[in-house]
C-alpha cells in the first residue's frame, strides 16, 4: 500500500520502460507494482515475476470436469434408471461409454474454462463492483506507471528516475 | 529493437500514422460520440423486424406449432434450418479468436472482438428455435439433467439432441467469458477516459476493476491462450454434434459419416461470410478503415474461398458415395435433390456456395470491397439453402410414397426468421455503440511491429525506443536511452 516513501514514475514508451525496470532493479530499488495499458512482452521476466500456474489449474479443473461428466453419466444412465434405448448396451458404463463421449468432453471444457476464469478473476481481485486500483487513468491509454518504495531522498530518486527515462514522478495523493 | 521486428515484406496491419494514444482515441470515439442518422435508421428497422418476429413468436406459442408449415412427413424444416444456420454463423467468431490466436495470426486482432460478439449474438438466435419448437418454452428446463417431472426417469443421454443442449450451452457460456475477459482492459480504458459520471460508473462496473498490473497481464495472456486451446476443440465439437442430430438418424441423405467435417467447414464458411458482411459496414460507419484494412478483407476472402472449396468437395463426395454405395434410397435422395421439386433450392445452394467463392482466386476481385460484400451476402444465402436442402429434401420423400409431400413455410415461419435477423442486428448495433469494437490493448501490442508508422521508421533504420510517446498526453521524452 502507498506509504510516504512511495513514488509513481510514469513512462510513455514500452522499450524505455523495459530498460528502466532493469536499471531500477540493478540499483536495488524495490518495485511495488507496474501498471501498463497493454501486455508488454518480457516485462514479467525483467521484473522477476514468477510464471503463472493458471494453466496447471486449468488442467486440474479439466480433470474435475471429466470426472463429473463420467460420474453423472454413470449414475444417471447406468445406476439410477437404465433403459433399453434402441438396443444399445445400457447396463455397463464401459459398453455405453461411446455415447457419453460428447457429454464428457463438453463437461471437461466447461469446467476447465469457467473455473480457470473464475480463479483468474479472484486471484487478480476483479469482480463487477470492484474499484479500479490503477493510480493514474493514463495507464490504460499510453502510459506505463512504476510504483516504487525507496528510502532515498526525493531529489536523488527523481534525478535517477528521470535518467531512466521517466517523464513524470508523482507522490500518491493522500 | 529486436522484440518489435517484423519482416518488411509483411504489409502493415494498422494503417496511418498511429501512436498508442491514437488507438485509444479511435476505439473510444464511437462510444463517446452520438449515434448518427444512419445508425438510427438501421437500428429502428432492425427493432421493427425484431418486434414483428416477437409478435409471431407469441402467436406461435399461444396458438400452437400448427401455425408453422410443418406436416406429418416434414416434421423438421424451417426452424431447424434457421437453428443450424445461426449456430454455423457463430463459428467464425471462435475460429478467429481462438484458432487464429493459436496460429499467432496477428491480423485477427482487428476483427476478433466483433467476430466474437457476432458468435454470441448468433448463438442466442440459434437457441431460440428449438425452444420455440418445444411449444411450451416455459418447460425448456426439462432439457437439463434433472429427472423428468422430478420423478426418477432422466433425460436421454444417448440422444444427440441432448448432446446438442450441452454443446451449445457450453459453447455460449465459454464464448461469453472468453469475450468478456478480453473486454476487461478495453472497458477499463473507456472507464478511465469517461468524463460523465454515469458513463464512468457503467464502465467501471463492466471492467470489473481492471487495473492493468504486470501480474494481471501475465495471467491475462495465459488465460487467453488456454481458453483458445479449449475453445478450438469446443467449436469443432459444436457443429460436429449439430451434424449428429442428422447423421445418427436413418434417413437417406443424412446418415453419412462425412457430416461432421462437412458441417464444420460449412459453419466456418458461412461465419466468415457474416463477419465480412458486418465488418465491411462497421469499418465504414465507425471509421475503422485503418484498423480493418483491405488486407483483412482479402485474408477473410481467402478463408471463404478455401472453406467454400472444402464444402464443394463435400457436396461432390456425397454424390459419389451415394452412387458408389449402391443403396437405392441413398441414390434417390441425391437424384431427388438435384432434379426433384426442390431442385431450384439445390442449384441455388450449389451456385452460391461452390461457384461464387471461386471468384476469390482473382486478386482484383478479392480486394474489391463492393464485390466482397456482394459475395458475402451470396454465401449467407447459399448456406441457408444448404441446410434447407439437407433437411427438407431428405424428409419430404418418405420411404412410403403415400406420405410424400411438400413443405412450404407459413407467414409465422418466415416472420420468426425475420425476427431473429432483427434481434441479431439490434444486439450488434447496440454493441457497436457501447463496446470497444476492436481489442485495443491487443492492437497496441502489435503497433510497433505492424503499424505503418513504426514499420516505416524501422525500415529507415531508426530506433523505435521512445517512439511510443505522444505529445498530446505528455511532454515528449527527449532522453535517448
Amino acid at each position: 500500500m502507498a506509504s510516504k516513501n512511495t513514488y509513481y514514475a510514469l513512462y510513455n514508451d514500452d522499450d524505455i520502460l523495459l530498460s528502466a525496470v532493469k536499471k531500477i532493479r540493478e540499483s536495488k530499488i524495490y518495485i511495488e507494482e507496474i501498471y501498463t495499458p497493454f501486455p508488454v512482452h518480457g516485462l514479467d521476466k525483467v521484473m522477476g515475476l514468477k510464471e503463472t500456474r493458471l494453466a496447471i489449474a486449468a488442467f486440474l479443473y479439466g480433470c474435475i470436469g471429466i470426472a463429473v461428466g463420467s460420474f453423472m453419466m454413470y449414475y444417471i444412465m447406468i445406476v439410477d434408471w437404465p433403459q433399453n434405448i434402441g438396443g444399445k448396451p445400457s447396463f455397463t458404463f464401459l459398453e455405453n461409454m461411446p455415447a457419453f463421449v460428447p457429454i464428457m468432453f463438453e463437461m471437461t471444457v466447461f469446467h476447465a474454462a469457467h473455473l480457470m476464469v473464475i480463479t483468474f478473476y479472484l486471484r487478480s481481485r476483479m469482480w463487477p463492483m470492484k474499484k479500479a486500483e490503477n493510480p493514474d487513468p493514463r495507464t490504460t491509454d499510453d502510459h506505463f506507471l512504476v510504483e516504487i518504495t525507496s528510502d532515498k531522498t526525493e531529489a536523488t530518486l527523481k534525478k535517477f528516475l528521470i535518467q531512466t527515462g521517466a517523464v513524470e514522478i508523482n507522490k500518491p495523493s493522500e | 529493437m529486436g522484440s518489435h521486428f517484423e519482416a518488411p515484406i509483411r504489409r502493415p496491419l494498422v494503417a496511418g500514422e498511429k501512436s498508442y494514444h491514437d488507438v485509444t482515441v479511435d476505439i473510444a470515439r464511437p462510444i463517446e460520440t452520438r449515434a448518427n442518422k444512419q445508425w438510427w435508421i438501421v437500428f429502428l428497422i432492425s427493432l421493427a423486424m425484431f418486434l414483428w418476429g416477437l409478435g409471431w413468436i407469441i402467436y406461435t406459442v399461444s396458438t400452437g406449432i400448427g401455425v408453422w408449415g410443418l406436416n406429418k412427413t416434414v416434421g423438421w424444416a424451417w426452424d431447424i434450418t434457421n437453428f443450424v444456420w445461426w449456430v454455423g454463423i457463430g463459428h467464425a467468431g471462435t475460429l478467429i479468436s481462438a484458432v487464429l490466436l493459436i496460429f499467432r495470426q496477428k491480423w485477427r486482432m482487428a476483427i476478433n472482438r466483433s467476430a466474437e460478439a457476432m458468435t454470441i449474438f448468433s448463438v442466442i438466435q440459434a437457441g431460440l428455435f428449438p425452444i420455440i419448437h418445444m411449444g411450451r418454452p416455459w418447460l425448456a428446463y426439462w432439457m437439463l439433467p434433472i429427472p423428468n417431472g422430478f420423478g426418477s426417469l432422466w433425460v436421454n443421454f444417448n440422444s444427440p439432441l441432448l448432446w446438442d443442449v450441452f454443446a451449445i450451452s457450453t459453447y455460449l457460456s465459454v464464448s461469453l467469458v472468453f469475450w468478456w475477459t478480453g473486454l476487461l482492459p478495453d472497458f477499463a480504458m473507456i472507464r478511465d477516459r469517461a468524463v460523465k459520471p454515469f458513463q464512468k460508473r457503467i464502465y467501471s462496473i463492466l471492467s470489473f476493476g481492471w487495473s492493468g498490473r504486470a501480474k494481471d497481464w501475465q495471467r491475462f495472456e495465459e488465460v487467453s491462450l488456454v481458453l483458445a486451446g479449449l475453445a478450438t476443440p469446443l467449436v469443432l465439437s459444436v457443429h460436429t454434434i449439430v451434424s449428429f442430430d442428422f447423421a445418427t438418424s436413418v434417413i437417406p441423405g443424412w446418415h453419412t459419416t462425412i457430416f461432421p467435417p462437412y458441417f464444420v467447414a460449412g459453419a466456418i464458411f458461412s461465419g466468415f461470410a457474416m463477419v465480412q458482411t458486418l465488418l465491411i459496414i462497421m469499418r465504414k460507419v465507425c471509421n475503422m478503415e485503418q484498423y480493418i484494412t483491405l488486407q483483412h478483407i482479402e485474408l477473410m476472402n481467402i478463408v471463404i474461398m478455401i472453406t467454400g472449396s472444402i464444402v464443394g468437395v463435400a457436396y461432390i463426395t456425397e454424390l459419389f458415395i451415394a452412387w458408389y454405395s449402391g443403396v437405392e434410397y441413398e441414390q434417390y435422395a441425391f437424384l431427388n435433390r438435384a432434379t426433384g421439386p426442390y431442385a431450384w433450392a439445390y442449384w441455388a445452394m450449389m451456385s452460391c456456395n461452390v461457384f461464387s467463392p471461386q471468384f476469390m482466386w482473382f486478386k482484383k476481385l478479392r480486394t474489391s470491397i463492393m464485390f466482397s460484400f456482394f459475395i458475402s451476402i451470396v454465401v449467407n444465402i447459399g448456406m441457408w439453402f444448404e441446410r434447407f436442402v439437407i433437411i427438407v429434401t431428405s424428409l419430404h420423400r418418405d420411404y412410403l410414397p403415400s406420405s410424400w409431400t411438400m413443405f412450404s413455410p407459413t407467414v409465422a415461419d418466415i416472420s420468426i426468421f425475420i425476427g431473429t435477423i432483427g434481434f441479431f442486428f439490434v444486439l450488434f448495433l447496440l454493441y457497436a455503440r457501447t463496446f470497444p469494437v476492436i481489442a485495443q490493448a491487443e492492437v497496441k501490442t502489435i503497433l510497433k511491429s505492424s503499424g505503418e508508422k513504426y514499420k516505416k521508421l524501422r525500415d529507415s533504420g531508426e530506433s523505435l525506443v521512445g517512439t511510443g510517446a505522444d505529445i498530446r498526453t505528455s511532454k515528449i521524452n527527449l532522453i535517448k536511452v
